[in-house]
């Protein structure tokens, strides 16, 4: 594989965000990353991003995007609808091609337009589960219940996994109400809107413009089937196959783990095998802001920091779609 | 550089307005199916699955890529999900070709679709965004003013549109999968149709369709299958923004560059000579005549005489569209994806009664939004 690496990276504050639409939180995220990077914006090869229409509420709402990253002359560019994860996924297949050097990859999302919960209904099976309403909280719900169940974890785990951000404590947390038994609130990620931006450069050019460039060393994601009822909630069998793809064996010293609920966390550091030396979501990960379409780049790009800034050599990133974890990316960083 | 990528199999299902035999998932089972048959595979045989459509309102599912990775076999494997507007067919081939020639994965399921019946694509089209100027005109509304706008630049007669309204239709009539299939369509029964945006008549418009097409597509050494494949000689995509004042929506520029980047990658000089089939994604019968100058098959304002001198019939020198086109089947997400296939099809010389003699040069042309995003692709007979 052609060597690539993440050589910037900018985000918005994840927030709702009453204020300003899609674009308008999108736009200054891209042009800090394109600063950062120091490739000139029409130098950059190829451009790629993530988002869903449903968050939006509006068809084409991407279209809007290449406004604000302003597309002209014309540029090769395509769009996921999904997280923008996966759009880094896209950019970083392309530049395997060998023809050209670096990509811009974005991915943005107003989860606040709707009831996310609700909203997220709609992405269910559309005959046979969708027309129940499981909202996304009781689905979660669902899954940390048969986690307790299984004996591997415990509520109080979850809680220390709320409660390693912003120190609070555990008996405390585990006093209060449930939104949905087994989840309280400090159990499940908040609503925000956000966007974020990496830029990705091939070998020579990454060097040229990075000091310490956050090389790509092993990317992939894996689907599960959708049914809830077809698989093992309690374990993350995609996980770990992306895991083991992407070469996740070894020291691993920071993992920025997309887990929007507690108990998701303790299931994916399960499924890729992270031990106690492992540095697990030193930005707050999402349970601290939740920016749907960004948040899984924006854990990329958080890894890619603690290697470009020195705090970390390995770093891991996790990125997931769908409910109950049903679709799982997994990319490992390193620095030189 | 890249490796080479081969189309191995190819499946569309019957076209119609309203598939209401099967499910989501079973249209795009249907298409998939028969795309691994053409290729003699099985379900466990790819590596990974593409999905593109268009907006996700279409079918009123968020995201139904998650729900149909049961059908399609994704369990296990990667799958990612492109939506790049009404080019999505064509940018979701071309992403699953990426994956070939980038030496990721040997073969790679890629399917396109849309079922519009599910929900209404007139109101999808037509969000209420709070401060922005309401569209409630579909994409007949926006397009109409270009077409006008071509005809005035160009002096091209009022009879072009409704030839290349029949000429579609006639071809249709040889495409058993197409949706509309009109015996005894005319000149006179297109003139005769409703206005509906001006000068848009009710046939020269594109029917709302559910459909969907697969294709698999291999690497040089995973090549199976009865029929010979084709051989991707080039894929290419371009966008430019909606709202710049300047651009040229008659002849986008990222038409032309993408035209030229594709063109460059297969060794085309000269199209008109060069590619023996092309299939265009003509919505709206006066596109035929924009896209032939736009993809340089015709100089400026010379593409309507191409129209007019029956080149592009099935039997003329530069055949355009001989499945019917978007003319006759449009299901959205999956009719850039039709125009890929077709051209891989016809150099494969699987077209049946709508196959072009000795076709071994094919483009496969797609776009969305308003005449804002581009993907193409060249395919041929040899390996290159």
């Amino acid at each position: 594989m052609r060597d690539v690496a993440v050589v910037s990276f900018a985000q918005s504050v994840a927030a709702e965000e009453p204020e300003r639409n899609e674009v308008e939180i999108l736009m200054p995220v891209v042009e800090e990353a394109r600063a950062k990077s120091g490739i000139p914006k029409d130098d950059i090869g190829f451009t790629c991003s993530g988002s869903a229409d449903f968050l939006a509420g509006q068809p084409f709402a991407f279209v809007n995007g290449l406004e604000a990253i302003g597309a002209w002359p014309p540029i090769r560019e395509s769009h996921v609808e999904a997280d923008g994860a996966w759009a880094l996924y896209e950019a970083w297949v392309r530049l395997q091609h060998g023809d050209i050097d670096s990509a811009l990859v974005y991915g943005f999302g107003k989860s606040s337009m709707g009831s996310l919960r609700d909203v997220l209904c709609v992405q269910l099976d559309p005959y046979y589960l969708a027309p129940l309403w499981p909202d996304a909280f009781s689905l979660a719900a669902l899954q940390a219940r048969a986690m307790l169940d299984s004996g591997a974890h415990t509520e109080r785990e979850m809680a220390e996994v709320a409660a390693r951000n912003d120190g609070a404590d555990v008996d405390e947390l585990l006093a209060r109400p449930f939104v949905v038994s087994p989840l309280r609130e400090h159990d499940c990620a908040p609503v925000s809107d956000g966007a974020a931006a990496v830029v990705l450069a091939a070998a020579d050019l990454a060097r040229e413009v990075s000091e310490r460039p956050a090389w790509i060393r092993g990317i992939d994601h894996r689907i599960e089937p959708h049914s809830l009822g077809a698989r093992d909630l309690t374990r993350s069998e995609s996980t770990r196959v992306a895991g083991e793809k992407a070469g996740v064996g070894g020291d691993v010293d920071v993992a920025e783990l997309q887990a929007p609920f507690t108990h998701q966390e303790l299931i994916l550091r399960d499924a890729l095998g992270l031990n106690g030396g492992t540095r697990i979501n030193p930005s707050g990960g999402v349970l601290g802001g939740h920016p749907m379409m960004a948040a899984g780049l924006i854990r990329i790009g958080e890894a890619a920091l603690r290697i470009t800034n020195g705090e970390a050599n390995r770093a891991l990133a996790h990125a997931t779609s769908g409910p109950c974890l049903q679709q799982n990316l997994v990319c490992v960083l390193e620095g030189d | 550089m890249a490796n080479r990528c081969a189309v191995i199999g190819i499946g569309q299902t019957k076209h119609d307005d309203k598939r209401q035999d099967v499910s989501m998932a079973g249209l795009v089972r249907e298409a998939a199916q028969r795309a691994l048959d053409d290729a003699g595979l099985g379900w466990r045989d790819f590596d990974a699955l593409v999905i593109g459509k268009a907006p996700d309102m279409f079918e009123g599912v968020m995201m139904p890529e998650l729900y149909l990775a049961d059908a399609l076999g994704a369990a296990g494997k990667p799958m990612i999900r492109v939506h790049t507007a009404g080019s999505v067919g064509g940018s979701t081939a071309i992403v699953a070709a990426s994956l070939v020639q980038a030496g990721i994965h040997e073969r790679v399921l890629t399917v396109a679709f849309e079922k519009q019946s599910e929900s209404n694509t007139m109101w999808a089209l037509a969000p209420n965004i709070p401060f922005q100027q309401k569209l409630v005109a579909g994409a007949g509304g926006y397009f109409a003013p270009t077409i006008r706008e071509y005809m005035r630049r160009t002096s091209a007669p009022d009879h072009i549109g409704i030839k290349v309204a029949v000429k579609d239709r006639l071809n249709a009539l040889k495409n058993p999968y197409s949706h509309l299939h009109l015996p005894g369509i005319d000149e006179e029964q297109v003139r005769d149709s409703m206005m509906l945006w001006d000068p848009i008549r009710f046939l020269e418009s594109c029917p709302a369709s559910d459909g969907a097409c697969a294709m698999v597509l291999s690497s040089e050494n995973a090549v199976s299958g009865s029929t010979p494949p084709a051989w991707v000689l080039g894929t290419a995509v371009r966008s430019e923004p909606l709202g710049m004042a300047g651009r040229d929506e008659v002849d986008p520029r990222a038409g032309r560059m993408c035209a030229k980047d594709v063109y460059g990658q297969a060794g085309i000089t000269d199209p008109f000579t060069e590619i023996d089939v092309a299939e265009m994604y003509v919505p709206f019968s006066w596109y035929e005549p924009m896209w032939l100058e736009n993809l340089g098959f015709a100089a400026e304002g010379e593409g309507w005489k191409l129209v007019d001198n029956d080149v592009t019939t099935l039997e003329g020198d530069m055949p355009v569209d001989c499945s019917g086109g978007v003319l006759s089947s449009n299901p959205i997400g999956a009719s850039g994806m039709l125009r890929f296939a077709e051209a891989a099809m016809q150099v494969r010389g699987q077209a049946g009664e709508h196959q072009v003699d000795g076709a071994r040069i094919g483009l496969g042309h797609a776009y969305g939004g308003g005449s804002q995003f581009f993907a193409m692709w060249v395919v041929g007979s040899e390996k290159p």
